[in-house]
């Protein structure tokens, strides 16, 4: 910080004040930019810890280290919910299973398009208890992508999952949710863009 | 230093106008749109800030009435929650902060001896941003679909999905803010270290300078990342990202944590420039130098570096790990203790002080006093266990009253009487300063105690509508609402008095008054300082 100057008017003063400016704008930028990282920060962060219930994306799945633990049986239930202003039906063949950590099953959900005209939709699913989610890998699941459906149309989805051997001694029962959102309005724009380009 | 009303000399070149800087400012507006006087700057931001008040007040007193009794009397709900969200936004960015860099303007340059701001025409746009930024954002009031309606702190995804269409102009009024705000900090950062007189080194300067310095460095960190928020939300509403979009892949609760990553420091930058004032005013009418000038330094740059670190107590009640809360828990626990030094040392700077009670010294010991009890609601609120209670009720409505409205705003209004005499060269008038204190005092108790009760009993915060058991105490905050609504304009007249008609003002004003400042003849001429003064023991800190 070096002595202080003084007068303003002074080369030398003036030298200094454009270079703190310099420094200090170099800060700002850099802050803006930090607060852009914080969001691949935080999504890190989630995926390390299993925060929020994040499951992983597809699962390798090797037959060699998927031995099933017969000592252990955990209870997996799935719920399935519709965000609001999303009139599908979404349903789970079943509430719920018992499974081996280590062994692959599959579970079939069902969504129907209820409505008049075409939708997209994506399920984003959740684990409670969240420490359970690093544990809970899946191999197929309808949420890794997005569903088109035309009206009145059924869809069956096979999901299939693993749970880890790994998975912690005192986590005895599993809960797999999944929310069906409405994500129509993201393609819209194309849409509209494209219906209008049609029409001239 | 014993003797304090000693016949000191005062320093005396270039004071008359018949020197050679004797530049007068321009006549009418042109003077004040394109003044780059900090003196000058410092008013507009003055009157800028108190005209922001009586906005944000008066939507305040909106609320008020809606819940001076319980059902729905006087404006829908929909409107209810604008009034709320534009009263946050008006009075933290309208009305305290520009308040704060308006007294920095005025007062830095002439504590550190210096003859203006460094950067004196970014000061003119970065003042000038302000009313356009303000317009804007209190013009989407009017229009179809009204204005911003999910509460100051703005969370996704009801300011981007389901946000009315008038949000594009709120980001766009908080990205001019930013603006101002960040070309305000880089100012203040360059005069406090570049241009101060020889002698002024860093552990002597006026502790009003030394919190500014830190605040402006707050500023410089987080207002980047308000900006990089809002930006991610013009995003998501325009061009199909989905930051916090949870059905295309983002997270609702980033959002949460991007924005008190922004917004816990600034909760700071709305008081540690308090912290400054009331410890240059508490030792002049204590007639002691301030205690333990040191510890309050670093004090405060204490208190700015942990609050990086807590901004999670702020969500709590998202779901998060136990180790994760109990941290948040731990380090807000510890924002205490050097925040308790600093109390400490303003009642020891009064102990056995020579104490007298003019108006600036009262709201400074009443900041003391109910600053503090906002600081321990705030360490209730800061118990994660605890929190899941009092989160989202009036209780936290309460605790944050009373750290801004006692707390930051007192602060204001005592550094506004305290250095009033030096700015326009009159006294205003003592009895109704004090009188304006003891409305004002009354007033916010009246208005912000109830409001703990009413919360740990389980209110909810922004709502149109109460369960009656809640009346009696929100009919009493009301009526204390309105007497400390309606003193302001009180304020407002003795300020005008003042400046028409007080009773001349020496140059040192008060007494017990040390620091640059004071050396000057009061009204502050035009240009002072334009040579750096010598610096003595005497007129150093506090």
């Amino acid at each position: 910080m070096g002595k202080p100057a003084g007068n303003p008017t002074t080369t030398t003063t003036r030298t200094r004040n454009a270079k703190i400016t310099w420094r200090l704008s170099l800060m700002v930028v850099g802050m803006f930019g930090f607060g852009f990282a914080l969001v691949p920060l935080y999504d890190l962060l989630c995926e390390v810890t299993g925060l929020g219930g994040k499951t992983g994306g597809a699962y390798a799945y090797e037959p060699a280290n998927t031995r099933p633990d017969t000592t252990r049986l955990i209870s997996v239930n799935f719920t399935t919910n519709t965000n609001a202003g999303m009139p599908w039906e979404f349903w789970a063949e079943n509430g719920g299973m018992r499974v081996h950590p280590g062994e692959l099953r599959q579970m079939n959900f069902f969504m129907r398009n209820t409505t008049r005209r075409r939708m997209i939709a994506q399920a984003v699913p959740s684990v409670v208890p969240a420490r359970a989610a690093e544990y809970f890998h899946k191999t197929e699941c309808f949420c890794f992508e997005q569903q088109v459906l035309e009206p009145g149309e059924l869809l069956e989805m096979p999901m299939r999952f693993i749970i880890d051997r790994r998975l912690p001694k005192n986590v005895q029962s599993v809960s797999l949710s999944y929310e069906l959102f409405d994500v129509t309005y993201l393609e819209a724009d194309d849409l509209v863009a494209g219906h209008e380009g049609h029409q001239e | 230093m014993s003797d304090i009303i000693d016949t000191r000399q005062e320093f005396t070149q270039d004071f008359d106008h018949d020197a050679h800087h004797d530049v007068q400012p321009d006549r009418g507006i042109v003077r004040w749109l394109l003044t780059t006087n900090h003196k000058d700057i410092g008013t507009l931001y003055l009157w800028f800030s108190f005209l922001m008040l009586l906005i944000g007040g008066s939507l305040a007193l909106v609320i008020r009435t809606e819940l001076f009794e319980p059902g729905l009397q006087f404006i829908e709900p929909a409107f209810f929650n604008q009034m709320t969200t534009n009263h946050g936004l008006i009075m933290v960015f309208g009305a305290i902060m520009p308040a704060f860099v308006g007294l920095a303007n005025w007062l830095l340059p002439m504590m550190v001896g210096a003859p203006d701001m460094a950067l004196p025409r970014m000061n003119n746009l970065s003042f000038w941003i302000l009313p356009f930024a303000f317009g804007l954002l209190i013009s989407t009031l009017f229009m179809e679909g009204g204005g911003p309606n999910f509460g100051w702190t703005f969370y996704a995804p009801l300011s981007t999905t389901y946000a009315p269409d008038t949000v594009t102009y709120f980001i766009l009024s908080i990205h001019m803010m930013g603006a101002s705000s960040i070309m305000g900090s880089i100012n203040i950062i360059a005069t406090i270290l570049n241009m101060r007189a020889p002698g002024m080194t860093l552990m002597k300067m006026p502790l009003f300078v030394w919190t500014w310095l830190i605040t402006a460095y707050l500023l410089l960190a987080v207002m980047p990342v308000l900006a990089g928020l809002v930006t991610m939300m013009l995003f998501d509403i325009h061009f199909g990202t989905s930051f916090f979009n949870a059905a295309g892949g983002g997270d609702p609760v980033m959002f949460q944590h991007i924005f008190w990553f922004f917004g816990h420091p600034e909760v700071y930058i709305m008081i540690l420039p308090a912290f400054g004032i009331v410890s240059q005013i508490i030792p002049t009418f204590a007639r002691k130098p301030l205690f333990g000038y040191d510890s309050m330094v670093y004090a405060t740059a204490s208190i700015a570096f942990l609050s990086f670190t807590v901004w999670a107590h702020h969500m709590f009640t998202v779901g998060m790990p136990l180790a994760g809360q109990l941290f948040f828990m731990y380090a807000t626990l510890l924002i205490a203790v050097p925040t308790g030094v600093k109390v400490f040392n303003w009642v020891s700077t009064m102990w056995r002080g020579a104490m007298t009670f003019e108006t600036p010294m009262l709201f400074s010991i009443a900041f003391v006093v109910l600053f503090t009890i906002g600081g321990f609601s705030g360490l209730m609120l800061a118990i994660a266990p605890a929190d899941y209670q009092y989160h989202d009720t009036y209780f936290v409505v309460a605790h944050f009253h009373y750290v801004l409205v006692p707390g930051a705003l007192f602060s204001i209004i005592a550094a506004v009487y305290y250095w009033l005499p030096k700015w326009c060269g009159r006294m205003y008038d003592e009895s109704l300063g004090k009188l304006h204190f003891w409305l004002s005092f009354i007033g916010v108790n009246v208005t912000f105690f109830p409001q703990h009760f009413s919360g740990l009993a389980g209110m909810p915060r922004r709502i149109p509508d109460y369960a009656l058991q809640f009346a009696d105490f929100n009919m009493v905050s009301s009526i204390g609402a309105f007497v400390f609504g309606f003193s302001q304009l009180l304020f407002l007249y003795v300020v005008i008095k003042t400046i028409k008609s007080g009773e001349p003002a020496t140059g040192r004003v008060w007494e017990g008054a040390h620091g640059l400042e004071w050396t000057l003849p009061s009204p502050a001429p035009y240009h002072t300082f334009t040579h750096p003064p010598r610096v003595v023991d005497a007129e150093a800190h506090s």
